[in-house]
């Protein structure tokens, strides 16, 4: 377990120093000048240069690539240079509504899936199976800002149950939620479609092992192996895909986040791409890459503890 | 039960009462976010949009209609040669954390803006200032390389706003002014709040706060209007919405004009568009109703030269270029074009530019140009198109105030080089006397739609949709600006 622990964490290392130089190269090399962004066509070539020079645009590449790397270290991401305030201030007010957002739309998504797939997969070929089925299958297909804006239509401009959007903080903790509610619903739907899915043919897959059929054989009835005994070990893909679904909630939010004009980190990055606020993009895309990284991390010692073999043979 | 009369009678008065007192609240959704709060220190429109009246003033300032009144500046004196300004201060002005405003705030900020390593986005706006002094507390001299009719124009733009030392550290972030309104907080990304500012030296404004929230995609902005998220929305971003608005008594739609002339900028260096029988030609292939009827549902005003419609001294001159397109083919032949030509039609994301862009690359393949579209994002553009000049045609609207003077720049993108036009522009700097002023601004729209130098093609609108009773809101955008200082809920 722990020479698996540690073969785990060099190649976390190794990612994110790899990710570090893409992400710097490829947005560095972007064509665009912040400077002649930020101060528009009347600007005259002293007022550029002065203002690239205040931004630290004249250094050479790899003294500010290594500068934002060491800063990081220090947990300091830099200034934002359209926001003029401090890169790690900007995504940690952006944070908590995209990481809350997630975990609401990862939760709305396994709470749907779970118990349809478990459904599905112990019905197979019955009347709930095939509603189930047909239901995930649209799911699947219809993109999730489709949802988003016919959930606005019903849910905000005609029943007024909810605002359009915005996001009026956490100071009163029931409002942020209600604010997060529409978002994570139909960040959740595709998601928990594509869930049931691998649920029940994992499941299904399950029913067919021999282990089942001991159990059956025990005297357990059908519903009983499936759920002391099958679901536990159909676990382990669907403990992958939920892994991956957590990061492509945080990073996948944009496009929510710009329908319901919710300040998270996915409109910062859109808004900082166009604006070309460059450290504003760098560390927030670092910062989600780490994420991503660290999540599959954890998914991989989690297998090693959902399955045991895993454990023994590294 | 006379009790519960009594009570019930109360309870009635009360809500009578509560009902019959104006809201003093208001919700305003613009497009963009400011990017900061500084609007000496960068380009950004929504800056203004949030702040200028509001809460930053200058000497001068402008008014819905686009005339220059006076600002914090009560009136002035300008010297007989006209290069010495003298402005007398309001003398109870007070900035927003209490220390008052003077002429020592005054050159503080004029000092700054053309200081060596100014950022301002604007600084060609103070390019002729040679000195500013002191003169007492109240009066501040301002004196001129040479005379320039459009002084005072200048000092009323945003980026001349009158801001103070000892504030100035965070003005990026906590911005203190002398407007009627001051800054409250900043929820980045969701909300920006104002509070009525009650030391003001001027009248107060009847709204005690203001909340601008940003909302940038059109499904999303048709939404929170239509849920009643927000009061007001300038600079509505789905012209295709409006009729709907308009049908529903709970909103008002106002459309006024900018000061955006979209033009198709032209290459004038870049052959063949150095033929003015090309631009000529291309001139008359656009159908600009057409433009206006398919990208911008309608709303615009065609325009014929590179001046605001609404100005009282713009000169038609559509008839220069009508919707022609034998003439146009005919002009190219003449050019020595008979089968046309391929260019570039480099297109950054608004969508004047994107949706009207698709319709003149079909008006123009009529003719046998073959106008070949690319989008661009805006640094993109800035880069390609702007800086390194690397395009055939292009759309943008130019939407600063007043900036006919661009043409008297060779090196700006478009390449007009004339030196007619070059000495013209340095007569009006010269000339301070209206007439005058009005005859040589006449001259010069003539000349540049006469050279053909760009497509004139609309004056841009700005639409606001609004709850009913809201009153006192800009309907046209001289600059951009959510004036709220006389804005007010009907009873």
């Amino acid at each position: 377990m722990i020479r698996y622990t540690i073969a785990r964490f060099f190649s976390l290392i190794i990612s994110l120093i790899v990710a570090s130089l893409v992400i710097f190269l490829v947005i560095e090399v972007i064509p665009g000048d912040p400077a002649s962004f930020m101060l528009g066509i009347n600007a005259r070539e002293d007022t550029l240069a002065a203002l690239r020079s205040e931004m630290g645009l004249d250094q050479p590449l790899t003294l500010r690539y290594f500068d934002w790397v060491i800063g990081m270290f220090q947990g300091d991401f830099g200034n934002s240079w359209t926001y003029k305030t401090p890169v790690s201030e900007l995504i940690a007010d952006r944070i908590w509504v995209s990481l809350p957002l997630a975990i609401y739309a990862l939760i709305l998504s396994t709470l749907i899936a779970f118990p349809a797939g478990i459904v599905a997969a112990s019905r197979r070929g019955g009347a709930s199976d095939v509603t189930i089925m047909g239901a995930t299958q649209m799911g699947v297909a219809i993109p999730n800002f489709w949802f988003a804006m016919i959930m606005v239509l019903i849910f905000a401009i005609n029943l007024r149950w909810f605002s359009a959007g915005g996001f009026p903080g956490w100071s009163n903790p029931l409002q942020g939620l209600k604010s997060l509610t529409l978002p994570a619903i139909s960040l959740a739907l595709p998601q928990a479609a594509i869930l049931a899915r691998i649920m029940r043919s994992s499941l299904l897959d399950m029913l067919l092992e021999d282990f089942i059929r001991t159990a059956r054989a025990k005297g357990l009835t059908r519903s009983q192996a499936l759920w002391r005994h099958a679901v536990r070990n159909a676990l382990i893909p669907v403990l992958t895909i939920i892994g991956l679904q957590f990061s492509f909630l945080l990073a996948g939010g944009i496009i929510i986040e710009q329908i319901f004009f919710l300040p998270g980190l996915g409109r910062l990055i859109f808004q900082a791409i166009s604006a070309r606020d460059l450290i504003v993009v760098e560390s927030v895309v670092m910062l989600l890459v780490f994420t991503v990284i660290m999540v599959n991390f954890a998914v991989d010692i989690t297998y090693a503890i959902v399955d045991p073999r895993l454990r023994r043979k590294s | 039960m006379h009790k519960l009369l009594l009570l019930a009678t109360v309870g009635a008065v009360a809500l009578i009462a509560g009902g019959s007192t104006a809201q003093t609240n208001i919700t305003v959704a613009i497009q963009l976010e400011p990017p900061n709060l500084d609007p000496t220190g960068g380009a950004a429109q929504a800056i203004d949009s949030v702040l200028y009246s509001n809460v930053f003033e200058g000497l001068t300032r402008f008014d819905g209609d686009g005339a220059v009144v006076p600002g914090v500046a009560k009136n002035w004196d300008i010297s007989n040669d006209g290069t010495i300004y003298t402005f007398n201060l309001h003398s109870n002005v007070m900035f927003h954390d209490g220390t008052s405003m003077d002429a020592e705030d005054v050159k503080f900020s004029l000092d700054r803006a053309r200081s060596d390593d100014s950022t301002n986005a604007q600084k060609g706006l103070f390019a002729g200032i040679t000195d500013v002094t002191v003169v007492d507390s109240a009066t501040v001299k301002v004196t001129l390389d040479q005379p320039n009719g459009s002084f005072l124009f200048n000092m009323a733009w945003g980026d001349a706003v009158i801001v103070a030392p000892e504030s100035i550290e965070n003005i990026a972030s906590n911005p203190i002014g002398t407007g009627a309104f001051e800054f409250s907080d900043w929820v980045q990304g969701d909300r920006l709040e104002l509070v009525r500012n009650d030391a003001y030296w001027g009248t107060h404004a009847a709204l005690e706060t203001a909340t601008f929230r940003f909302i940038s995609d059109p499904t999303a902005a048709f939404a929170a209007v239509m849920a009643e998220d927000v009061d007001v929305f300038v600079g509505f971003p789905a012209p295709e919405n409006l009729p709907q608005f308009e049908a529903d008594s709970r909103f008002q739609v106002l459309v006024g004009n900018t000061e955006g002339e979209t033009i198709l900028s032209t290459n004038n260096k870049m052959p063949p568009f150095d033929n003015l029988l090309v631009r000529k030609a291309v001139a008359h292939a656009i159908d600009r109703q057409a433009i206006i009827d398919g990208a911008m549902f309608g709303y615009g005003t065609p325009i014929g030269t590179h001046f605001a419609p609404h100005n009282p001294d713009y000169v038609d001159l559509l008839a220069n270029s009508p919707f022609d397109p034998v003439r146009a083919k005919a002009l190219l032949a003449e050019a020595g074009f008979p089968n046309g030509f391929t260019t570039t039609l480099k297109l950054p994301p608004p969508s004047y530019a994107r949706r009207g862009g698709e319709i003149i690359a079909s008006q123009l393949r009529q003719v046998g140009i073959n106008a070949e579209i690319s989008n661009l994002e805006w640094s993109q553009w800035l880069e390609e198109v702007f800086k390194a000049k690397d395009f055939g045609l292009s759309i943008v609207s130019h939407t600063e105030p007043m900036d006919i003077g661009i043409y008297a720049n060779p090196e700006y993108y478009f390449q007009y080089d004339n030196a007619d036009f070059q000495a013209l522009m340095v007569e009006l700097n010269a000339t301070a006397d209206p007439a005058g002023r009005t005859a040589l601004l006449a001259e010069a729209q003539t000349i540049i739609s006469e050279d053909y130098v760009n497509g004139y093609l609309f004056e841009l609108a700005v639409a606001t949709v609004a709850k009913a009773g809201v009153r006192g809101l800009w309907v046209n955008q001289p600059t951009a600006a959510v004036d709220l200082t006389v804005v007010s809920w009907a009873d």
